[in-house]
C-alpha cells in the first residue's frame, strides 16, 4: 500500500502543505483536488519520488521509497505534465527506447498494440514534430498501455488536449485497472466521471498559516 | 542493464544523426579559435610552433564546453529526464550511454581534426599522432567532468558560463597531461607516463562520474 | 487509515525523541538549539583569535630575525602561509559538512558550509595577494607560476563556482546538495591538482626561486607561523559562527521562533 506520512513542502516562502497524512489504498482510485497552485503536482511527484519531502516520508508496502528505489520504480508508473516525448524521433521510437529504460515490454508486437489502441497506427513512424498536440498527448498515454501491469499509477492530468473520445477511452481504462486491484492517484481538471470506488485528497487543507517550531 | 544501455545508445545515436549539424558547431569553434590565435600573437613560425600542442589543447577543451549544456537540456525541458530517472535500473548506465554519444559527436571529431590545425602552425608530422591519441585520451575524461557540471547547472539561469567555470578548474590535470606529452615528444623525452596518466584518468572517470552526474541529476528535477 | 496515521505518529515521535533527548549532541542539528550556542561560542573564538593574532604579529614583525637574503620583506609569510593552509583545510571542512549534510539529511550542516565558503575565498586571496607581494621585491616580478601559487589560483576558481552554483540555484534545497556535491568533486580534484600542476611546474623549468623553497626556518619563525594559523582558525570558526546566524535567520524565516527573535532584534535596535 502507498501511504505518505507527515509531508510537507515549501516552495521558496509557502508552505505548500504540511504534516499530509493519506493512505492510498489499492482498488480505489484517489482524485488529488484543488484550486492552481494548491501543491497537486507537488504532491504527486513527491509520491513518485521524483521530489523529496521537506518533512515525512513516502512508503510504499511498509518501506520508504528511498529504501527501495528500484524496487519501486519497477512497481510505478508515472504520467507527468510533460509528454517525454522526442520530436525529432517517431512514436515507435519514442515508446521503444523509453520503454526498454523502465523496464516495460518493449518488443516490436507490444509496441504496435499500444500505438493501434490510441489510433496511432498510421503515425507510428513519422516523426513526432508532425503530430498534433493531442497525438502527441496520446504517444505519452501508449505507455499507460504498456505499464499496464504496473500496480500504482500516477497520472498528473492525463486527459490535457484529448479529445471526448479518448477521454472516455482513457477514463475506461483507468476504472478497468482500479478494479483490478491498482492503486491509482490522479489530478484533472476536467470532469470526468469514474465508475468504481474513488477517494479525493485535498491538499489545500493542509495548508497552515505558519509552521511551528 | 544491457538493454537499458543499448536502448539509450540506439535513441542517442538516432538523435545525433537526425541533429547531425550540431556537429559542426563544437567543430567550427575549434577551427576558428585555433585561426585566430595566430592574429594575436604573430605568424612568426618558431613561436606558433612552439605553441602548438598548448593551443590545440586548449581550444579542444573551449570546444567541448561549448556543446556541454545542451546535454540533458533537451531532456529536462520535454519531460524525458524525469521518465529516464525512473528507471528499475541503475541511472548510471543510460547516463554512461548518453554522454559516450556525446563524447562520439563532440569529442571524435575534434581529436581528428586537431594534426590538421597543427599543421596549420607547422607541427612537426611524427608528432600529429600521438596530437591526436592524447586527444581521444583526454576529451572523453572532459566530457566525463563536463557532465558533471551540466547536470549540476541544468535549468539554471547563466547556466552555460557557470558550467565553464565549474568545469574547467577540474580540466587542468587533463590539459596538463595532454599537452604535457606532445611536449615531450618534441622534446625528445618519453611521454609514457603522461599516457599512463591520462588512461588511468579516463578510467577513473568512468567509474565515478556517472555517479556524481546521476545525483546532481536527481537534483535538478526536485 | 488507522494503521497509517499510527504510522505517522511513530515516526514524528522518533524525529521528536532524537531532537528532545538532553544528552544527545543531536538535538544542536535543529537550528533554533544551535542558533543560540553559536551565539554563545563564537564571542570566545573571535577573543582567542584576537589574542593569538596580536601575539603572532608581535613575534612577526619585532622579534624573529631579519632574513640574510630577503631582509624584512619575507614577513609576510606570516599572513601567506596560515592563509594557504586555511584555505584548504575550509575547503575540506566544506565538503565534510556536505557529506553529513547529504547522509544524515541535516540541513544545519549545509548551512555551516555556506557560512564557511566565503572565508575559505578570503584566506585564498589573502593568500595569492601576499604572495604577489613577497614576489615583487623578491624576484622583481608579481606572479610566478610555481606550483603552490597557480594551486591556490585554482581553488580560487573552485570556491568561487561554490559561491556562484549556490547563489544561482533557487531552491534551497537543491543549491546545498549541488554545492556539498561540487565540494566533495572539488576536494577529491585538489590533490590531484597539485600534483599535476607540481609535474608541470618542474618539467617547464619555471622561476629559480620559488615560494617554496622558503628560508630556514628558525625556530622563532616556526612559532610564530603556528600561532598566526591558531590565529587564522579560530577567526574563520568566529566569523563562521556569526555568519551560520545570519543563515538560519534567513532559511528558517517561516517558523514562529525565527519571527520572535526579529522582533527582538528590532526592538534592541530602536531602544
Amino acid at each position: 500500500m502507498l501511504e505518505a506520512l507527515a509531508l510537507t513542502c515549501i516552495k521558496g516562502d509557502r508552505i505548500l502543505f504540511r504534516d499530509l497524512t493519506h493512505a492510498f489504498r489499492p482498488g480505489v482510485l484517489t482524485r488529488v483536488a484543488g484550486p492552481n497552485g494548491v501543491g497537486k503536482t507537488s504532491l504527486l511527484r513527491l509520491l513518485c519520488g521524483l521530489a523529496q519531502p521537506d518533512e515525512g516520508e513516502v512508503r510504499w508496502q511498509g518501506t520508504p521509497l528511498a529504501a527501495q528505489r528500484d524496487a519501486w520504480h519497477r512497481a510505478v508508473f508515472f504520467h507527468g505534465h510533460l509528454p517525454a516525448v522526442h520530436e525529432l524521433l517517431s512514436p515507435r521510437e519514442n515508446l521503444r527506447s523509453l520503454a526498454a529504460v523502465q523496464g516495460l515490454p518493449h518488443d516490436g508486437a507490444a509496441i504496435d498494440a499500444a500505438l493501434g489502441e490510441l489510433g496511432l497506427a498510421r503515425q507510428r513512424d513519422l516523426p513526432v514534430r508532425v503530430l498534433s498536440a493531442g497525438q502527441r498527448r496520446r504517444v505519452a498515454l501508449a505507455r499507460l498501455v504498456l505499464a499496464q501491469e504496473r500496480p500504482v499509477w500516477i497520472l498528473d492530468e492525463p486527459f490535457t488536449a484529448l479529445d471526448a473520445a479518448a477521454v472516455a477511452a482513457l477514463a475506461r481504462r483507468i476504472e478497468a485497472r482500479v478494479r483490478d486491484g491498482a492503486t491509482v492517484v490522479l489530478t484533472t481538471h476536467q470532469d470526468v466521471e469514474f465508475a468504481c470506488p474513488c477517494d479525493t485528497l485535498e491538499p489545500g487543507r493542509f495548508a497552515p498559516r505558519r509552521k511551528a517550531a | 542493464m544491457g538493454a537499458v544501455f543499448l536502448a539509450m545508445l540506439r535513441r542517442e545515436m538516432a538523435l545525433a544523426w537526425r541533429g547531425r549539424t550540431d556537429v559542426l558547431l563544437a567543430l567550427s569553434f575549434f577551427v576558428v579559435v585555433v585561426c585566430l590565435f595566430p592574429f594575436g600573437i604573430g605568424p612568426e613560425a618558431n613561436q606558433l610552433r612552439a605553441i602548438a600542442p598548448g593551443v590545440v589543447w586548449v581550444t579542444a577543451l573551449l570546444a567541448s564546453l561549448l556543446a556541454l549544456p545542451r546535454l540533458f537540456e533537451h531532456d529536462l525541458r520535454d519531460g524525458t529526464l524525469e521518465q529516464l530517472l525512473l528507471s528499475p535500473e541503475p541511472a548510471v548506465v543510460w547516463v554512461l550511454a548518453k554522454v559516450a554519444v556525446h563524447w562520439l559527436v563532440t569529442g571524435v571529431p575534434v581529436a581528428l581534426f586537431a594534426p590538421l590545425l597543427a599543421g596549420l602552425y607547422d607541427l612537426q608530422p611524427d608528432v600529429l599522432p600521438l596530437l591526436a591519441g592524447t586527444l581521444l585520451l583526454g576529451t572523453p575524461t572532459l566530457t566525463l567532468i563536463g557532465a558533471i557540471g551540466a547536470a549540476l547547472t541544468l535549468g539554471v539561469r547563466s547556466g552555460a558560463v557557470l558550467l565553464a567555470l565549474l568545469v574547467l578548474p577540474l580540466a587542468v590535470p587533463v590539459l596538463i597531461f595532454g599537452a604535457g606529452a606532445v611536449e615531450a615528444a618534441l622534446g625528445g623525452v618519453s611521454y609514457a607516463a603522461h599516457l599512463a596518466l591520462l588512461g588511468a584518468g579516463m578510467l577513473a572517470a568512468v567509474a565515478l562520474a556517472p555517479w556524481a552526474c546521476v545525483a546532481a541529476l536527481r537534483l535538478a528535477v526536485q | 487509515m488507522n494503521a497509517t496515521q499510527e504510522r505517522r505518529q511513530r515516526w514524528r515521535q522518533g524525529v521528536e525523541e532524537r531532537q528532545r533527548s538532553p544528552r544527545s549532541l543531536w538535538r544542536f542539528a535543529a537550528p533554533q538549539q544551535f542558533y543560540p550556542l553559536a551565539g554563545r561560542l563564537a564571542p570566545w573564538f573571535a577573543a582567542a583569535a584576537a589574542v593569538l593574532a596580536v601575539a603572532g604579529l608581535y613575534l612577526g614583525f619585532f622579534v624573529a630575525p631579519t632574513d640574510a637574503q630577503q631582509g624584512e620583506v619575507y614577513r609576510v609569510i606570516f599572513l601567506h602561509v596560515p592563509a594557504a593552509w586555511m584555505s584548504m583545510f575550509l575547503y575540506l571542512v566544506m565538503a565534510f559538512w556536505g557529506i553529513v549534510g547529504w547522509v544524515l539529511n541535516t540541513r544545519l550542516s549545509f548551512m555551516m558550509a555556506h557560512a564557511l565558503a566565503p572565508t575559505g575565498a578570503i584566506w585564498c586571496f589573502i593568500a595569492l595577494w601576499t604572495g604577489a607581494l613577497w614576489g615583487r621585491p623578491t624576484w622583481g616580478t608579481y606572479w610566478v607560476w610555481d606550483a603552490r601559487l597557480t594551486s591556490q589560483l585554482l581553488l580560487m576558481f573552485l570556491y568561487l563556482g561554490y559561491l556562484a552554483l549556490t547563489r544561482a540555484i533557487e531552491d534551497p534545497r537543491r543549491a546545498d546538495r549541488a554545492g556539498a556535491l561540487l565540494a566533495i568533486v572539488g576536494s577529491i580534484n585538489v590533490p590531484i591538482i597539485y600534483f599535476s600542476v607540481k609535474w608541470w611546474n618542474t618539467l617547464h623549468q619555471g622561476a629559480s626561486v620559488s615560494l617554496t623553497r622558503a628560508p630556514s626556518m628558525a625556530t622563532v619563525m616556526l612559532v610564530t607561523m603556528l600561532i598566526m594559523a591558531f590565529a587564522a582558525w579560530f577567526y574563520s570558526i568566529a566569523v563562521a559562527l556569526w555568519r551560520v546566524r545570519t543563515i538560519i535567520l534567513e532559511r528558517e524565516r517561516h517558523t514562529d521562533w525565527v519571527a520572535a527573535e526579529l522582533d527582538r532584534l528590532a526592538a534592541k535596535e530602536k531602544g
